[in-house]
């Protein structure tokens, strides 16, 4: 790394974002688990690195007035996922966040950082894009709110203004209770991104019950496929196999080292009759 | 552009002056001496430079040294205590569960942040907390075995077994598989 990297660690907002303005080519660090690998390789080379992880306001899981959860910027991975009200409240996305790189990573990584890297293969992702998660962005032009669905904008990409950083990530009330499996593909189970990433989830004790679906590595970015949520809202999970081909449909996979497109397409239709008959497995005493 | 921290390792105060983008791994074994850490893809894959981070399991290769300013470090030489190997250090030992032993520090040091949060893991548990820690020689059999062995002697209170000699090792130690065809 070049000899003249410099490191802020500011204990505010504020200050961060004053020497983000300072240095323009600086990057902020979260766990760094993305960020390190990448400045080693080439890939990013930043001028300055300002540590947001000695901001107490970014460290925080909290309840909003509204009755959602917030979960600050610079909490681990490691927290989220044990943590009590995410268990109970958001339980699919604790099983998301567990399939991240494996235990020791994610004492350092971050849900802010996972969803700023941007991967298309991003496993926190669909559990925040079904959910309909908010993010709470700041620079010096104010604080601001990005919906999840609007978030990213291609691989690597995300809709964050040059300077502008991430406070917190809010899960909505409405989104609390949903039942159902994160179903993943990979070579192997710790360190390794998802082949294919499929999220079923359904909202518990609503009559009709809203579904969710949510893809991983299959798209240019994480996405959801609300066309096949719609259609088991309307027909219930006699349709999964017709969900299931619409959720083919709304991905557009690539072929790499961990598979071909073809398969890709394939494991999504698996993977989601399977989720399906896995909620209608759990449902049954 | 250098830096000048002040961190905990293994319980002594440690000042150094450091450039940004020095690692925590490169920190403790070119500054410190402290090799046991071992430096494996250096990409946080391998999990050979486990070390705990204010009790933490993190991979010290992708932790900048400036980050750890102020912080306690804890790497597998800190783990004995007045000579005597730490218990699960000692059911590494006792099950052979070590072949050319380069992932051995980092296993131990995962498995000690395991058992303090899981004083009796289940298999399972020792695997997903060991699935940050390669072993290229293939061994994990032994390596499971001797964490499950280490917690019920920590559970125990007795500590675990004493070292067995040099002598006794092999065949006391290797656990007899009814799988592997006589």
């Amino acid at each position: 790394m070049p000899s003249d990297l410099d490191y802020r660690s500011p204990s505010t907002v504020d200050h961060a974002l004053a020497l983000m303005s300072e240095a323009p080519g600086g990057a902020f660090l979260l766990g760094g688990t993305d960020l390190l690998p990448q400045m080693r390789t080439g890939r990013r080379a930043p001028s300055v690195l300002v540590d947001l992880k000695r901001i107490a306001e970014l460290r925080e899981i909290r309840e909003t007035a509204d009755g959602g959860l917030s979960i600050g910027a610079a909490v681990p991975l490691a927290d989220v996922e044990t943590h009590p009200l995410v268990r109970a409240r958001y339980a699919l996305l604790a099983e998301c966040v567990s399939t991240v790189g494996a235990w020791p990573l994610r004492q350092r990584a971050t849900l802010a950082g996972n969803i700023c890297n941007a991967s298309p293969a991003a496993d926190t992702a669909v559990a925040l894009l079904a959910f309909d998660a908010v993010v709470g962005a700041v620079s010096s032009e104010g604080r601001r709110t990005l919906p999840m669905s609007r978030f990213f904008t291609g691989p690597g990409r995300t809709a964050l203004r040059p300077g502008e950083l991430v406070t917190d990530v809010v899960l909505p009330a409405t989104s609390r209770g949903f039942a159902g499996s994160y179903l993943r593909l990979s070579r192997r189970k710790g360190m390794d991104l998802a082949t294919v990433g499929v999220l079923v989830g359904r909202s518990d004790g609503e009559l009709p019950p809203r579904y969710r679906i949510a893809l991983a590595a299959v798209a240019p970015t994480p996405i959801r496929a609300v066309a096949a949520e719609e259609l088991l809202e309307a027909r219930g999970p006699k349709a999964a196999a017709e969900a299931a081909e619409l959720a083919m449909d709304a991905c557009a996979p690539i072929t790499d080292l961990r598979g071909s497109a073809e398969y890709r397409r394939e494991m999504v239709g698996v993977l989601v009759r399977r989720g399906v008959a896995m909620l209608e497995r759990k449902a049954r005493p | 552009m250098r830096k000048t921290i002040t961190l905990e390792v293994n319980g002594a105060s440690e000042t150094a002056e450091v450039e940004v983008g020095t690692t925590l791994l490169r920190l403790l074994r070119d500054g410190l001496d402290l090799t046991g850490t071992k430096e494996g893809c250096n990409e946080g894959e391998c999990g050979s430079c486990m070390v705990l981070l204010d009790g933490r399991p993190v991979n010290a290769c992708l932790v900048l040294a400036v980050e750890a300013d102020g912080a306690r470090v804890t790497t597998v030489e800190g783990l004995s205590r007045d000579g005597l190997l730490h218990p699960l250090q000692r059911a590494f030992l006792a099950h052979a569960a070590v072949q050319c032993g380069f992932c051995t520090p980092g296993m131990i040091v995962s498995a000690v942040a395991l058992l303090r949060d899981d004083p009796d893991p289940s298999e399972d548990a020792v695997r997903r907390a060991l699935s940050g820690n390669l072993c290229r020689c293939t061994g994990y059999r032994q390596i499971v075995d001797a964490v499950r062995a280490a917690a019920a002697a920590l559970r125990a209170g007795e500590g675990a077994p004493e070292p067995p000699r040099r002598a006794e090792t092999r065949p006391t130690a290797l656990p007899v598989r009814e799988e592997v065809p006589a």
